[in-house]
């Protein structure tokens, strides 16, 4: 059993003053994000309906579900790449409404994504950079002239860069061009460019798709390690159950664009309309 | 201190051009040149700034744009216009009057650069490229219509009137007459050299990433903070005033200019150089435009079947820079040219 496992057995959960529970200890701050009767319909059809969850402000919440439950519409409603047609966000106690996908970022929301996008063409460095855009920044006219602005940005950039790099051990990789790394390292790149962008909460879509059994045991540890060393909130979708149930603490479980279950990780796991969901029904008789 | 790469780079590619223009120039005053290719080298000049201004928007920001001839006829118009205008204020040195002309283009041309981005960038893919031809027809259109001229310092407009005031400058469709030519090949030399700086400056910088990043996935930039459309917009905007400047040089070096000489086909042509370089790589745009507009002038020779020549030429070099054993090889010639992999990946 690894440490995170048995913090994450230590995590007491505790109901939330408003729908859902958040770790007893996130208990006096307010929540990282509070999702209110968030829903979106495409043409009638509710991809998302009725979604309520708060999230504390050093979780690892998980979100699960079977295929089409609406698990990225969840994240691409958060990140406001879809608006939602109904319910509001709030995310570190400001409404989002209205907001769109910069805004949002800039607000403290980062992502990566389930089919990896990165900038395949550039550096690994180049990549984490443009996740730096906001936070280390200098205008274009000092880019242009090679103002000194330019010169310590530039620097700054590096360096910070290289330090968010070491977090996986990547700053070997720096200089390799990101579309030429192997398939592990560049979800692990998403990771580290999503938090170049100095969330406060990091949403992961798969993050340990196509990733070996060592690899998910490292991820799982980065994972714990990364909420740990930066102090925020962590949320991912996963269809791994050892690293969902490893990791998380608290579990959201959406079937059909609706949340079904709620709980920690012990409760969904013997909750029967959980099982019912995944596995399908008992046959009578 | 260390040079950075891309510095190195830039370097490097400011001593080749300086080089081209000293060996041009010699050639020119020791009169080993053609007289006929002699008054090309301006053309050159202006031509290679188009193409890299556009490449700026084809290759670095990924929108095709096939109206970049409307911002060079507002910089000609302009520089004309401008350079009348300060002669007024008895400034008679034409180096000065030059460059005052070129930036008032360079500006004019920006603003109408904006103007035309703001909606025009909203836009995607190929309706993004209709639009800037329509833009691209309709400022050839309205230039055809407008009327300016000059009584003592006062600058008169009209439109569809030629009945104004003054020193007619410009008439309507028959343009621009008795342009004073002090547009000079060194001057052009320079306007190539700042086009570069600003062009690999930019590329090399917060911005230039910024850019690539927008036009390499849309979705992942803004779900990293970088407002898409202000990135687009700067890019479009910079080669707005570039190609205004250019345009400034071009009408100042010819001795009538009108509107008619900038219509889709220039833009086009322009296009030409751009793919034919390689979109995104700026080497390959300086090449293009400098053989592809010496090329007509010196198939001279052949007559009758000069544009058949500069045809199968055309598709001789699509060719070669497609085939990947040709491409292999140049990449092995020339080692440190890391163009394509920093602007050139989105052929």
């Amino acid at each position: 059993m690894s440490e995170t496992v048995k913090r994450r057995q230590n995590t007491k959960m505790v109901p939330a003053p408003s729908h859902g529970i958040i770790p007893e200890r996130d208990l006096y701050e307010s929540p990282v994000l509070e999702a209110r009767h968030l829903g979106i319909e495409f043409g009638g059809l509710k991809a998302v309906d009725d979604f309520n969850l708060v999230i504390g402000k050093t979780e690892i919440a998980g979100l699960i579900g079977p295929n089409g439950a609406g698990k990225t519409t969840v994240f691409n409603l958060l990140t406001k790449v879809y608006q939602p047609t109904m319910g509001s966000i709030m995310l570190n106690g400001r409404d989002m409404h209205g907001m769109n996908t910069v805004q949002a970022n800039k607000l403290g929301i980062a992502r990566t994504f389930q089919n990896i996008r990165l900038f395949d063409n550039m550096t690994v460095e180049d990549n984490v950079r443009i996740g730096l855009h906001n936070q280390i920044s200098y205008g274009m006219f000092s880019g242009i002239f090679r103002l000194p602005a330019f010169w310590q940005g530039e620097k700054r950039q590096h360096e910070k860069a290289m330090e968010l790099l070491s977090i996986f051990d990547m700053q070997d990789m720096a200089k390799a061009q990101a579309g030429s790394l192997p398939y592990g390292a560049q979800r692990r790149l998403e990771i580290v460019r999503a938090l170049a962008t100095k969330p406060s909460l990091l949403l992961l879509d798969e993050p340990a798709a196509g990733m070996n059994p060592h690899e998910t045991e490292e991820l799982m540890n980065n994972i714990a390690r990364i909420r740990d060393q930066f102090h925020i909130a962590i949320m991912l979708i996963e269809h791994d159950m050892n690293l969902v149930m490893g990791v998380c603490e608290g579990i959201c479980v959406l079937n059909y664009g609706r949340i079904i279950a709620k709980g920690t990780p012990d409760e969904i796991q013997s909750n029967p309309t959980v099982i019912e969901a995944y596995l399908g029904k008992k046959k009578e008789g | 201190m260390k040079l950075k790469k891309s510095t190195v780079n830039n370097l490097i590619s400011f001593g080749i051009v300086i080089i081209a223009f000293i060996v041009c120039q010699s050639m020119i005053s020791t009169g080993v040149m053609k007289r006929s290719l002699r008054g090309q080298m301006i053309p050159i000049c202006v031509y290679i700034v188009m193409a890299v201004s556009l490449n700026l928007v084809v290759g670095i920001s990924g929108e095709l744009s096939l109206g970049h001839a409307g911002f060079m006829s507002i910089g000609a118009f302009s520089g004309i216009i401008a350079s009348a205008w300060l002669r007024t204020f008895g400034l008679e040195n034409e180096l000065v009057r030059l460059v005052l002309s070129m930036i008032a283009a360079g500006v004019m041309a920006g603003v109408f650069g904006a103007l035309i981005g703001i909606p025009v960038l909203r836009l995607r893919g190929d309706y993004l490229a209709i639009v800037t031809l329509a833009f691209g027809e309709i400022i050839r259109n309205v230039l055809n219509c407008l009327y300016f001229s000059l009584e003592g310092r006062r600058l008169h407009v009209s439109f569809n009137n030629p009945n104004i005031p003054g020193t007619i400058l410009l008439n309507g469709p028959n343009g621009a007459k008795d342009v004073a030519k002090i547009a000079t090949f060194p001057a052009g030399f320079v306007l190539i050299l700042f086009t570069l700086f600003l062009v690999m400056n930019l590329i090399n910088s917060r911005s230039g990433r910024a850019i690539m990043a927008a036009r390499d996935n849309r979705i992942a930039a803004e779900a990293m903070g970088i407002n898409v459309t202000k990135y687009k917009m700067m890019a479009f905007v910079t080669a707005a005033v570039l190609a205004g400047m250019a345009g400034a040089l071009y009408g100042l070096s010819m001795a009538t200019v009108t509107a008619s000489k900038f219509k889709f086909d220039t833009s086009i042509l322009v296009l030409v150089f751009v793919v034919l370089g390689g979109i995104g790589n700026i080497w390959g745009s300086i090449i293009a435009a400098a053989l592809l507009t010496v090329l007509p002038e010196l198939l001279r020779a052949f007559a009758d079947y000069r544009m058949l020549i500069y045809a199968i030429v055309l598709i001789l070099v699509m060719l070669a820079t497609n085939n990947p054993t040709m491409r292999a090889l140049f990449g092995k010639l020339i080692p440190r040219r890391n163009g394509r992999q920093k602007g050139g990946a989105a052929a």
